[in-house]
């Protein structure tokens, strides 16, 4: 039905509109799918290495690392769920949901970069 | 937190920046996006890769300064500067190479970029000779 009120102004910008948000879309999926997913893996694998190499307790920079790690990823997966879908609906709000979470992350990673180096007691 | 730490934080920080441009630069030479993503990925890939570089060398030098153990004459410092100005001069003239659209050796160069960066990491993480 709005496809036939819609003004036929509009249609140029909507389909440039939601063609640049299938492209973003599309290529945050391929990013995180082919790019975040296995980079995480690597990550973790090699933090499971050292960890047992240096036989590090409980402290509060491991928890955090940990912390950062096991949340992110559980966003990543959200993250993929929601790119993938909005690559096939072509829907907007879960694409700005994917950006917000990809906000989110940086920020934890900043915060895990920061117990990485300076860990805290 | 110690002057150290902030120094070791924002060097390993600067690391992650410069990787980040690496990430970017590497979107821009293999993608398909033509000169639209090029439009778009190039500043940012240049701000990245700048800021980054720039960082970790002035930090790492001041990490060095600051730190007993570590000397500006070390080998493996000597190996990172050279690493960084090998990086930094590929980076440069990858940068040109996409600002005037003439698309020469960019593979050549973000390869060159890359291996110098993860060498980089290596001699960082190793430390030969100290």
């Amino acid at each position: 039905m709005l496809a036939i009120i819609r003004p036929d102004g509009w249609n140029g910008p909507l389909l440039v509109h939601v063609g640049g948000a299938m492209a973003l879309v599309g290529a945050l999926v391929v990013v995180l799918a082919l790019g975040v997913l296995p980079a995480y893996v690597l990550m973790r694998a090699g933090a499971e290495w050292i960890a047992s190499e240096e036989a590090v307790g409980d402290e509060a920079w491991v928890g955090i690392g940990y912390g950062v790690s096991e949340a992110g990823l559980l966003l990543i997966l959200v993250a993929t769920g929601l790119a993938w879908r909005t690559s096939r609906r072509a829907a907007g709000s879960p694409g700005r949901a994917v950006a917000v979470i990809a906000g989110v992350l940086l920020v934890a990673y900043l915060v895990a970069i920061w117990a990485m180096t300076a860990k805290p007691a | 937190m110690s002057l150290y730490e902030w120094l070791l934080f924002l060097h390993v920080l600067a690391a992650f920046l410069l990787v980040a441009g690496l990430a970017a630069y590497g979107a821009l030479v293999l993608g398909a996006g033509g000169a639209a993503a090029r439009r778009a990925l190039a500043p940012p890939a240049m701000a990245l890769w700048g800021a980054g570089g720039i960082g970790v060398l002035v930090l790492g030098v001041w990490l060095a300064l600051q730190v007993d153990e570590y000397a500006l004459w070390d080998p493996w410092i000597i190996a990172a500067i050279v690493l960084w100005l090998v990086a930094l001069a590929a980076g440069g003239r990858l940068s040109s190479e996409l600002r005037e659209d003439r698309p020469g050796s960019t593979r050549l160069l973000l390869a060159v970029m890359a291996l110098a960066t993860f060498a980089l990491l290596v001699d960082m993480v190793f430390k030969p000779g100290a």
